[in-house]
């Protein structure tokens, strides 16, 4: 099983591959990957750096292409393509039919991953890919309970991604508009969901209030914990029955954590276990990368012997949003 | 132009689907979708209903499309869904790649519905060779970018092949989830949700805590908080777009389809009502907003 990790610059880059990153997965510094975000991304010489870097150490680096082409700007997703090609990178992430159908007809032989963007959750979906540009491995996106991933895992003979910790979205990726509906910029579009440029913190008499677009998302009374905008996390109110409630109507700040379901995952022949996060800091990926290489070689050293080290967990909610986490999906419940 | 019922998005009883579309039949639509696009769980109308339906409709001269799921997580889902592609008859409309692979496989002529991520012209020209013959774009969507989809393929020779529909009224169908926000809503677990959302015929408006509506939620569906509304936006839409698509919230829709064929050279301004209908998407800018 593959440790998958994320790098936001070459700081990260080498921090994840020092720290027992069997591969690390980057985007350019441009709207062609779902991070777009200021000050991230590769691009020049770091681009350049980080590439040697990984082949010096003989690990793999996976580029995200992972946006939707713009009709009159194909030529971006092209460049990004022909750009990765000329690296020699290990595999594109890619999220859009147009640029895998450019990728899979002008680099035969680049290996290419269906982006979690693609929302792809069942063989006839996966058999599409497989089928129209030979896609080598498929990223679930976090919908699936974990008897789901190992139904399909069972149906098809595709290597399947799973995200294994991270900031959870709640949706089914590349299908959800609610970032453009409330600001005009969504993770298909622009890159970026809740993008920062739209955020307003605000101290007034009833709390600090966080908005997005002037749409109030949440507001904290003293002491609480404020946590970033991301819509889909704040705390609405809902009327039933006449009986107004407030809640967090979607879900809380939670970030994914299946440390507690590896062996599960082993079992379903998981190529490759995902961290979340070219947006956070070398410090988060050089203690995600360590838990869960401590993780996969404890459960590898003695299968039937694994436990999650309590240690693990607590590092791990240091760093998840909310310091909070959940199964998400994976758990029937959480549903 | 034409113009399209979109499916129902909301779960009905029985008695009131039959009696929505016994109504719907007299309307002036063109073009009917059927069938359950939302949750497998949703049971009140088997396939043989919504194919009576179907063949009543037909009868009429209207053209009838079956409506497929677009989060499909089980392999029994999928096998539903081929039950809809395999009828025979009618055309489908895929919310789902998996939807286009099947009909694909089939021979079945498809719609690409609006929860497909279609985004340009060279996927459209891939979708054409397997079968594609309408393209509902996604929501998100502004009439620039189909403008520039649209030159691109008529760049490619491909624009004559295949129709443009736009979602132009209801609420907007944004993402889809594993988790049913109306069985949280109730506080019960998805697994033990008793289908709570046939309480709820157009959803439960979710309010931030200054009283705007920011969304609705329709089970494993968030729509918006907003109504959206492009009464007053046919005129750009002429040679463009070939079929409007209003989504079904009750038997007003239907009449609606007359006000909408009446403004089609922008005669009338309709005003849109601020803090329930919003129009932004269309204009290229946040969807809630009002241009």
């Amino acid at each position: 099983m593959e440790l998958l990790c994320p790098a936001g610059n070459l700081p990260a880059l080498k921090t994840a591959i020092d720290n027992g990153a069997d591969a690390v997965y980057i985007g350019f510094k441009d709207d062609t990957n779902a991070r777009h975000f200021a000050g991230l991304n590769f691009t020049g010489r770091k681009l350049e750096r980080a590439v040697q870097y990984v082949k010096d150490h003989n690990r793999k680096l996976h580029v995200a292409l992972n946006t939707f082409a713009h009709p009159d700007g194909f030529d971006r997703w092209k460049n990004a393509v022909d750009n990765a090609a000329a690296m020699g990178v290990d595999a594109l992430i890619v999220a859009d039919i147009a640029v895998l159908d450019y990728a899979a007809t002008h680099y035969p032989d680049l290996e290419l991953h269906l982006s979690v963007q693609a929302s792809a959750t069942n063989t006839a979906a996966i058999d599409f890919y497989q089928q129209n540009f030979n896609v080598k491995r498929v990223v679930l996106p976090r919908v699936l309970s974990i008897h789901q991933v190992k139904q399909l895992a069972r149906n098809t003979d595709m290597q399947l991604e799973v995200f294994a910790f991270g900031s959870l979205c709640i949706m089914s990726e590349g299908r959800c508009y609610l970032s453009s509906y409330m600001t005009g910029e969504s993770p298909n579009t622009v890159g970026a969901c809740s993008p920062a440029k739209y955020v307003r913190w605000q101290e007034t008499p009833q709390g600090l209030e966080s908005r997005l677009n002037d749409v109030l998302i949440d507001r904290y009374e003293a002491g609480e914990n404020a946590g970033y905008p991301t819509l889909c996390k704040g705390r609405f109110e809902v009327d039933l029955e006449g009986e107004s409630k407030r809640y967090h109507a979607l879900e809380e700040p939670t970030s994914l954590n299946t440390l507690e379901i590896l062996p599960e995952l082993f079992k379903a022949n998981i190529a490759s276990v995902k961290i979340e996060g070219r947006q956070r800091s070398p410090a988060y990926v050089e203690q995600v990368t360590r838990t869960w290489r401590a993780a996969i070689d404890r459960y590898l050293a003695n299968p039937e012997g694994y436990s999650v080290d309590p240690a693990w967990n607590a590092c791990l909610g240091n760093v998840s949003e909310g310091k909070q986490t959940t199964l998400g999906a994976y758990h029937r419940k959480w549903q | 132009m034409k113009y399209s019922l979109g499916p129902l998005l909301y779960f009905w009883s029985k008695p009131d689907v039959e009696a929505f579309y016994q109504q719907a039949k007299d309307s002036d639509t063109d073009i009917i979708y059927l069938g359950e696009t939302v949750c497998s769980k949703r049971r009140e109308m088997r396939p043989a209903h919504w194919f009576d339906i179907a063949k009543d409709i037909s009868a009429t001269g209207k053209q009838v499309v079956l409506s497929t799921m677009a989060l499909l997580e089980a392999p029994s889902e999928v096998n539903v869904m081929k039950k809809y592609i395999d009828n025979g008859d009618f055309i489908i409309e895929a919310n789902d790649v998996s939807g286009i692979q099947i009909a694909h496989e089939e021979g079945i002529p498809f719609v690409v519905g609006p929860a497909v991520n279609c985004y340009n012209a060279q996927t459209l020209n891939l979708f054409l060779k397997k079968g594609m013959m309408r393209w509902c774009m996604p929501v998100e969507l502004s009439r620039d970018w189909l403008q520039n989809v649209v030159n691109e393929c008529e760049k490619m020779g491909i624009r004559d092949q295949f129709e443009t529909e736009v979602f132009s009224y209801g609420y907007l169908p944004l993402a889809y989830s594993a988790r049913c926000f109306t069985a949280r809503a109730e506080d019960r677990a998805k697994d033990d949700c008793e289908t709570c959302c046939i309480k709820y015929p157009n959803g439960i408006t979710v309010n931030s805590q200054e009283e705007q509506k920011v969304f609705t939620l329709n089970g494993i569906q968030t729509q918006s908080g907003y109504c959206y509304n492009l009464i007053n936006d046919l005129k750009s839409m002429a040679n463009l777009v070939d079929v409007v698509r209003l989504s079904p919230l009750d038997s007003d829709t239907l009449s609606l389809v007359d006000t909408f064929r009446s403004n089609e050279l922008g005669g009338t301004l309709h005003q849109l009502e601020g803090g329930r209908q919003c129009n932004g998407y269309w204009h290229n800018v946040a969807g809630l907003d009002i241009v």
